[in-house]
């Protein structure tokens, strides 16, 4: 029997991390469908119809999936449920809202933030903030699973031509409802799919000290991603937060600036291809994994950086 | 109005966790225990609940071995009213757990149930989300600011791409984040008080629940360390190594 993937809709497009759970669902399965719920589900239809491994995609549309509330979408997924073996979708902030209420309604573990595939029915996990890995073997009939991007490659977006299907709508829980949302706004990549992350901590000291990064993101056409000690404080939104609550990311380059590298921040970024620490005290455990770092003082290194990588450009 | 609050038990968030050279778990022996940091953050917005006059009474929860006893103590120190503890040897994984929660909901009629986001432990980020489900209920979740009007409660959740609001009818099953509140410490005299509230034990066989395991643990293993690489003395230097040695820029 086929996968399905919950595809999370974010503007009106595909959210990248579905192409990485694609690829992990490409492990498990020979036919993977594609659910899209949305209020208009057209492109983002479409764009699914074309990634590569993808045979079919279902097309839920209705305004009760303006939002992604898990309360909708894990209803959906039950009905949909005795089709399938397996039901994956990214362990992103929807994933991991919806898949666990479809899980207990179908009465079946959730296989949470899978980084490996052992077998069909044996995976690999983290625990403890990434400092021990669980090899976990399910026993029931449908395996809901959510998917760590970072651990899978991104499927090709070309190349498919998956039939679509419509799917009846099972109606809208009216005790929960969409009220406002206040998202970041931002004309960087997105930090978890960007090639280049350049994160601040506390050692920033303030919101607008914490700026002083954007000309180093400029140059590197980074996004940005932060500390918790630096969210708390208040320098940037909670959206920036890299950690083990956090967003999780494994760019080709990770610069940490005035991060100390506590455990729950390192299990964000420890995947991380190259990692560059600068840190005036050189005891801070981000050095400990950085494969370079510099110890002194972020407010004269950060110019000579940007001024290193200008002379570079040239 | 009725809260319910989960508490667990688990390794202090400061301890380097080590794993155990025959692959079965992690050491848990000897090693510094602690409440979930999520759940201390459920414990105090119930308390802020009930100082603004909401909330009627504040019941913590915990599951598992003898010694979640001592969690629930903090709880009751913190200013919950009385405790139960699910007496269980055995592994209790997230869909037991919240099968639990819901029996017990459904003996204390809670409006409302708050637990942590996440275990800092199991790392699994779904126990109130299934209970949500068995419920019938609607979920807050990863909620950093909670406001309640008359029988809706607008959960403020933090998400991928920054803030969402739910308007959300009672009763409803939250998961709190970390800056929804900063916990307080319990204080001595409240320690001295925590004491003598009601605690009671409760097998899981009187809820009538199946709580068999669903996942089977094969190994824990460490995941492989990163060497610590070179310090550089300017940044001149850095971007030349990056440029020519990593060649990631």
């Amino acid at each position: 029997m086929p996968a399905l993937i919950l595809a999370e809709i974010r503007n009106g497009s595909i959210a990248p991390a579905v192409l990485n759970t694609l690829t992990a669902a490409t492990g498990l399965a020979d036919e993977i469908h594609l659910l899209v719920a949305s209020a208009d589900c057209k492109e983002a239809a479409q764009a699914a119809g074309q990634l590569a491994g993808v045979d079919k995609v279902l097309v839920a549309e209705a305004p009760h999936y303006a939002h992604t509330l898990a309360e909708n979408l894990a209803a959906l997924l039950v009905e949909l449920a005795k089709d399938y073996d397996y039901i994956l979708a990214p362990a992103d902030t929807c994933g991991k809202n919806v898949l666990p209420r479809a899980a207990a309604l179908l009465d079946v573990a959730l296989i949470a933030d899978i980084c490996g595939i052992e077998s069909a029915d044996t995976f690999v996990r983290p625990t403890y903030a990434g400092n021990a890995l669980a090899t976990v073997q399910s026993s029931d009939a449908i395996k809901l699973i959510t998917v760590r991007a970072t651990a899978f490659e991104a499927a090709a977006t070309g190349g498919g031509k998956a039939e679509i299907a419509t799917v009846e709508p099972p109606p809208e829980f009216s005790a929960s409802r969409f009220h406002g949302e206040e998202f970041t706004r931002s004309e960087r990549p997105e930090l978890t799919a960007a090639r280049v992350v350049v994160a601040g901590g506390r050692g920033l000291r303030s919101k607008e000290e914490f700026a002083r990064l954007d000309g180093l993101a400029d140059r590197l056409n980074a996004a940005i991603g932060a500390s918790r000690a630096a969210v708390d404080a208040g320098f940037v939104p909670n959206d920036y937060q890299v950690g083990q609550t956090g967003k999780i990311v494994a760019p080709d380059l990770y610069i940490a600036v005035g991060i100390s590298g506590a455990i729950q921040h390192l299990a964000g970024m420890i995947d991380s291809k190259v990692i560059v620490a600068i840190n005036k005290d050189e005891e801070a455990p981000i050095f400990e994994v950085a494969d370079y770092g510099i110890v002194g003082d972020l407010f004269k290194i950060l110019p000579e950086l940007e001024a290193a990588l200008d002379k570079l450009e040239q | 109005m009725k809260i319910l609050v989960g508490v667990k038990r688990v390794i202090d968030y400061e301890v380097k966790i080590r794993v155990k050279a025959d692959e079965s778990g992690v050491e848990t022996s000897n090693v510094k225990m602690s409440m979930n940091p999520f759940d201390e953050i459920a414990v105090e917005e119930a308390i802020r609940l009930k100082e603004a006059g909401h909330a009627t009474e504040i019941i913590a929860v915990s599951m598992g071995e003898a010694k979640a006893q001592e969690t629930l103590r903090t709880a009751l120190a913190m200013g919950a009213d009385r405790a139960i503890h699910i007496t269980s040897d055995a592994e209790l994984q997230p869909l037991a757990v919240a099968k639990l929660f819901r029996a017990l909901i459904e003996r204390e009629e809670a409006d409302l149930v708050l637990l942590g986001k996440q275990a800092i432990d199991d790392d699994n980020n779904q126990t109130p989300q299934m209970l949500a489900g068995l419920l019938s209920w609607p979920q807050g979740t990863f909620a950093s600011r909670l406001e309640l009007n008359d029988s809706t409660l607008a959960v403020t959740r933090e998400v991928d791409g920054g803030l969402e609001t739910l308007d959300l009818d009672l009763p409803a099953v939250v998961s709190v984040d970390l800056r929804l509140n900063e916990p307080r410490y319990p204080t001595l005299p409240n320690i001295m008080k925590a004491k003598k509230k009601p605690l009671e034990p409760l097998d899981p066989e009187e809820l009538k629940v199946d709580i068999a395991p669903r996942l089977k643990t094969i190994k824990v293993t460490a995941p492989p360390k990163r060497k610590a690489g070179i310090k550089l003395e300017t940044a001149a230097e850095l971007v030349e190594r990056l440029h020519n040695e990593a060649r990631v820029i």
